[in-house]
């Protein structure tokens, strides 16, 4: 391997933040086992799951915090149910964020900065989606009728409004599958943006397939160790993800496109899928995890948001965020080792890809003065990614990060680079 | 024109290279390398499929080159060239290979109809892409099998709609109408722009379909649905359609009053079609079509396009610095509709009154005119609230020392447009330019109040601003080159057909309006009633009759106005009785804004009544009517010649630069009738010397009011001159 620019990344007075610890229960296809289930049920799973693999005490932990996207009303804060459930102490501050696809993301850089700004010492960080429970409201009018008639008196009111409502008042409000800026479906925008890129559907495919090849393998020889099993009441233990499929382009071939129809690029088979999971991880000051005796598995050493056009740029966030966060930490591409990025849609990746490497985009929209360059594919997703282990949208990020953790050891590399990119253009 | 072949020689693309200009325009030459390019695609063995397709961004064909109609003598020329164009369509419609239009930007008149002449078209989803046929706007119909071609695309009904409106239809109505097969997305930034992406993009899914259409994979046929299908049966059967026939044909007569041939023979044209075949149908096209190009409605509004495009270009050049942030000075109805047609182009609103309540109303009105195109779906609700964000409501000048450009719309009152002027003066930078927005008071008496009279300019608009297309730009002597065109330079960007006068009482447009409501008050007080007066001007071509017109200004305005220009001009301005106004303003007759003038406005009532307090006062003012002078045609020529000769007069004093924008201001401003194509096209047409004979025999009458002017004069004494050549 070829030398790296520094040899290490720890800075002078600020705290070294590492990873002790990060697992998953394992992401399954939306109405799948966890169908019954809660999203604070998912979260509970995988607190526990961390506990027992880490055997850390409870009352050490200083916060909590989680990551989901489409919330449960019930639970809104969906950290302090579940840390509640899987028996943490009450006396452990627990609260939710909210980033789209980078949801766990930013939970765990909110623990990073806690610890590094010296509020606590042992975070938890996660993140849960259940996509097979949304929920569903009744229409406007509707809401305003049920919720004035709470405040009707006497029994001429409630009969005066109740008979104001007409069928129209019972269609549903589904949770919005748009962006809210634009009315834009995620997928819409991912074929538009492989348009732009000439990404061609063979090449979608292909990557599509490549993503679920290499999951397969790597969750046949076992290096899926993030994984921990699930006992889900009433049901069976599930021990492994239930979304990966290699097929063949012959058969992927065949779908019709999703999104941009008749002649559009993106199909189901080339998009990651509705999935429910979560994730959790702990994560310590270097010096409090030697304390307890733990072996560090990663460092968290830098990070960077970045955020841009919603309509047209609004999976390109990896091409941004990537030489930025490389020029702040003081790397080149090529001292990158493993690079984990979030594949949403084949099409998303490949554009990236090409954005990476075109100096005409780095130059006219990114204002630098070339590329940073596309990651090598040897170093990239090698044990499968969003597209066949499946995307449940608050807990991949934590998935992202472990999982490169876990690869840097295996492959015995030292720096790793996780990106994606997130709802809202981000 | 260039053609391309793909790698395996199965299409050709067809694309304009930028030659002429920025659009695409159907003429004699295109049109000759069309054919070529097409023979040799059905020539060519290994060629399957044709694309059209255009290069120009923004423009696929926006119509036939008019110079070359306009060059045409007689109405056969015009024919001939009619019949060329069906017959280049006709072969594209039985082409055996499949021909398929990408479009992207205005595909207008001539370009729909080769659109539509194609097996199948895509088209690109943004904002540039339209498609109509606006042959009636310019008293055309649509002459290369249009009228043959789109009922049986998109049913009776809608084709009707398109043809006689000649409104724009953007690409996803264009889908749901059944006018194009598949839309394309526009693209974002990638490898390349994302307009040459984009294009690039269109072509390649056109491609795609084309060699669909040729393999047989894809088919043309749409699936129609339900409602389509039923009409399409209903109009099969000959009695339905005599009934459609019937009602359009009332609705046109109703409109145009039998003013504008151009409708009358679309429907013509279409039954023909429909009821005796293809072929009497194309006969009957080009005839109609030769025929209307020469007729002198067409002129003037073939001269009213002209004038329009002459009228959306800065003759000053671009000024030194763009305006960015404009304040807008009074939030009543002017200066909220200032406020609006500028925040929504981008530009950074300043919007300012004295009282919250007053600008509570003023934001409530932006607020209410994004929120109809909302409704209407030309806006999001997102993009709205993000346009609404540049626009500020404030009761203090804070922010004004980074504004480029102050328009006042004010009261019209000298003293309040001097204080308001000191007030902004001290607050604003050195480069902006202060503009007064006042439809009478003369531009250089305000600038006398101000430091620095160079960056004054006066920017007339039109109630309502967001509807009304005209904006009138006032320079004085002092006003500076720079100054001018940072005014035309914003009057464009919101969207205004701007005309440059000089400056004096009334500028131009008022000042010709003055004459005219004078004689319709002298109307009035002849014993007509409102309701007849206001018959006999639209029934000349006036979209709002005289009387109403006056409802609509507001009386107290009216009055205002006709003292001061009055005072200004003397005797010429008589006529009607001031003292009239002057009694309804003291009654509260005040017009449409008061519920009462000539009318009486109710909320929810369409047909409104005579205001009955208006007979007493009528009564009061009577004076005798000639009878020599007072059939209708004089009534309507009492009024037309005084607008006439006044517009003439602006033109000699040199208020106005050209008589082309005498017309334009004239029409788009004070509502000239346009079949008429404006007060010098009308005097060219009727002919001055016409005109000086009628005006002569008024002067008999009447007096000076009818004196004509010297330019007319000379009009009239050397047939040969002409206002527009």
């Amino acid at each position: 391997a070829q030398p790296k620019t520094k040899k290490t990344l720890g800075k002078t007075g600020v705290k070294n933040v590492v990873v002790v610890e990060g697992v998953r229960i394992p992401f399954l296809q939306s109405g799948t086992s966890y169908a019954d289930l809660m999203p604070h049920d998912l979260a509970r799973a995988a607190l526990q799951g961390l506990l027992t693999r880490t055997s850390v005490p409870r009352d050490v932990v200083d916060y909590i915090v989680y990551g989901t996207v489409i919330q449960e009303v019930k639970t809104s804060n969906v950290a302090r149910e579940a840390a509640l459930g899987a028996g943490f102490s009450d006396k452990t501050p627990a609260h939710t964020v909210t980033m789209a696809c980078i949801s766990s993301n930013q939970a765990m850089t909110t623990g990073v900065g806690m610890i590094a700004a010296g509020q606590c010492d042992v975070v938890v960080a996660g993140g849960v989606e259940l996509m097979s429970d949304v929920p569903i409201r009744h229409s406007r009018k509707m809401r305003k009728t049920m919720l004035t008639l709470n405040r009707a008196k006497t029994l001429g009111q409630k009969l005066s409004l109740i008979s104001k409502i007409r069928p129209d008042y019972f269609t549903p409000e589904l949770p919005a599958v748009a962006e809210f800026s634009t009315s834009e479906t995620m997928g819409h925008s991912a074929d538009r943006l492989a348009a732009a890129f000439g990404v061609s559907r063979l090449e979608q495919d292909e990557y599509a397939l490549r993503s679920h090849s290499l999951a397969k393998k790597a969750q046949d020889e076992g290096l899926l160790q993030d994984v921990v099993p699930f006992k889900v009441p009433g049901k069976d233990t599930v021990t492994k993800d239930n979304g990966i499929r290699p097929s063949s382009l012959e058969q992927m071939g065949k779908l019709k496109p999703a999104f941009v129809k008749p002649y559009g690029t993106v199909t189901a088979a080339n998009s990651s899928f509705l999935t429910d999971g979560a994730s959790a991880m702990l994560i310590m000051s270097e010096e409090k995890a030697l304390a307890m005796g733990y072996k560090p598995k990663a460092y968290l050493r830098d990070f960077v948001y970045v955020s841009q056009d919603p309509k047209d740029q609004l999976l390109l966030g990896p091409t941004y965020a990537t030489p930025k966060v490389l020029e702040k930490a003081g790397l080149t591409l090529g001292d990158i080792d493993v690079f984990e990025f979030h594949e949403a849609f084949a099409g998303q990746i490949l554009a990236n890809l090409k954005a990476m490497d075109s100096d005409w985009f780095a130059q006219n929209y990114m204002g630098r003065k070339s590329k940073v360059g596309a990651p090598p594919l040897d170093k990239f997703n090698t044990w499968g990614g969003s597209l066949s282990l499946g995307h449940p949208f608050g807990a991949t990020g934590c998935r992202l990060v472990i999982t490169a953790a876990h690869r840097l050891k295996k492959e015995g590399g030292q720096y790793g680079l996780v990106a994606a990119c997130a709802a809202g253009g981000q | 024109m260039g053609k391309k072949p793909n790698k395996n020689q199965f299409e050709f693309i067809w694309g304009h290279k930028p030659t002429d200009g920025m659009v695409n325009t159907l003429s004699k030459q295109l049109s000759a390398e069309f054919t070529d390019v097409m023979n040799e695609i059905w020539a060519n063995e290994a060629v399957r499929s044709a694309v059209l397709i255009s290069s120009k961004p923004g423009s696929f064909i926006a119509g036939a080159d008019l110079n070359m109609l306009e060059a045409c003598k007689t109405a056969q020329e015009v024919t001939q060239l009619s019949q060329d164009g069906q017959k280049m369509l006709e072969k594209i419609e039985n082409s055996p290979k499949p021909v398929v239009a990408a479009i992207s930007g205005s595909c207008l008149g001539g370009g729909l109809e080769v659109a539509i002449a194609c097996h199948y078209r895509v088209a690109t989803k943004d904002r540039k892409t339209v498609l109509g046929t606006p042959e009636v706007l310019l008293g055309l119909l649509p002459g290369a099998g249009g009228t043959q071609r789109l009922p049986k695309m998109v049913g009776l009904p809608a084709a009707f709609d398109m043809m006689l409106t000649g409104r724009n239809i953007r690409a996803d109505r264009a889908k749901k109408m059944g006018l194009v097969d598949q839309l394309v997305e526009p693209l974002g930034p990638g490898l390349k722009t994302p307009e040459a992406r984009t294009i690039e993009y269109l072509e390649e899914v056109a491609i795609n379909f084309a060699r669909g259409l040729a393999n047989k994979t894809v088919s043309a046929k749409r699936s129609r649905g339900l409602m389509q299908r039923l009409t399409d049966y209903a109009m099969a059967l000959p009695f339905v359609r005599q009934q459609v026939y019937k009602t359009v044909e009332s609705k046109v007569q109703k409109q145009t009053k039998g003013l504008y041939p151009a409708p009358l023979k679309i429907i013509e044209v279409v039954k023909t079609g429909l009821d005796q075949g293809n072929d009497a149908g194309y006969l009957i096209e080009a005839q109609s079509f030769g025929q209307l190009a020469v007729t002198k409605e067409s002129k003037a509004l073939m001269g009213l396009y002209h004038g329009q495009v002459h009228c959306k270009k800065n003759k000053f050049g671009n000024p030194q610095k763009e305006v960015k942030t404009l304040a807008v000075l009074g939030a009543g109805l002017m200066g909220a509709g200032i406020a609006q047609v500028s925040v929504d182009k981008g530009i950074k609103t300043i919007l300012k009154d004295t009282a919250q309540k007053g600008l509570d109303r003023g934001q409530q009105q932006v607020y209410k005119g994004l929120n109809s195109k909302v409704k209407k779906k030309s806006l999001t609700s997102f993009e709205r609230d993000s346009i609404l964000s540049n626009l500020m409501g404030q009761l203090d000048y804070k922010g004004f020392e980074k504004a480029d450009m102050v328009i006042e719309a004010v009261f019209e009152d000298i003293n309040v447009k001097h204080k308001v002027l000191k007030e902004v003066e001290a607050v604003i930078p050195a480069h902006c330019v202060f503009a007064s927005n006042t439809s009478a008071l003369p531009i250089s008496q305000i600038a006398a109040a101000s430091k620095r009279p160079e960056k004054v300019i006066g920017m007339h608009y039109f109630s309502p601003v967001d509807k009304m297309q005209l904006l009138e730009i006032i320079t004085t002597d002092k006003t500076s080159q720079d100054t001018a065109a940072s005014a035309v330079a914003v009057g464009l960007k919101q969207g205004k057909v701007v005309i440059v006068v000089k400056d004096g009482p009334g500028f131009y447009t008022t000042r010709c309006l003055g004459p005219m409501l004078s004689e319709v008050v002298r109307v009035l007080q002849e014993g007509i009633d409102p309701k007849k007066v206001d018959a006999i001007s639209t029934a000349f071509g006036f979209p709002v009759g005289a009387a109403t017109l006056i409802d609509e200004v507001g009386v107290d305005v009216a009055t205002h106005v006709a003292e001061d220009l009055g005072k200004a001009f003397g005797q010429r301005f008589g006529g009607g009785s001031i003292d009239l106004f002057k009694l309804m303003v003291q009654k509260g007759f005040l017009g449409r804004k008061a519920g009462k003038g000539f009318y009486v406005y109710q909320e929810g009532v369409k047909n409104r009544s005579v205001n009955s307090g208006m007979d007493e006062i009528l009564q009061k003012f009577r004076v005798p009517a000639n009878p020599d002078v007072c059939s209708d045609e004089d009534i309507q020529m009492r009024l037309v010649t005084r607008f006439v000769n006044e517009a003439a007069m602006c033109l000699q004093e040199g208020i106005l630069s050209n008589p082309l924008e005498g017309d334009i201001g004239a029409v788009f401003g004070l509502g000239f009738p346009p079949c008429l194509g404006g007060p010098f096209r009308f005097a060219d047409s009727y002919g001055a010397r016409q005109l000086v004979d009628k005006l002569r025999k008024y002067e008999a009458v009447y007096g000076s009011q009818f004196t004509p002017c010297q330019l007319l004069l000379d009009h009239a004494n050397s047939p040969s001159k002409k206002f527009h050549q």
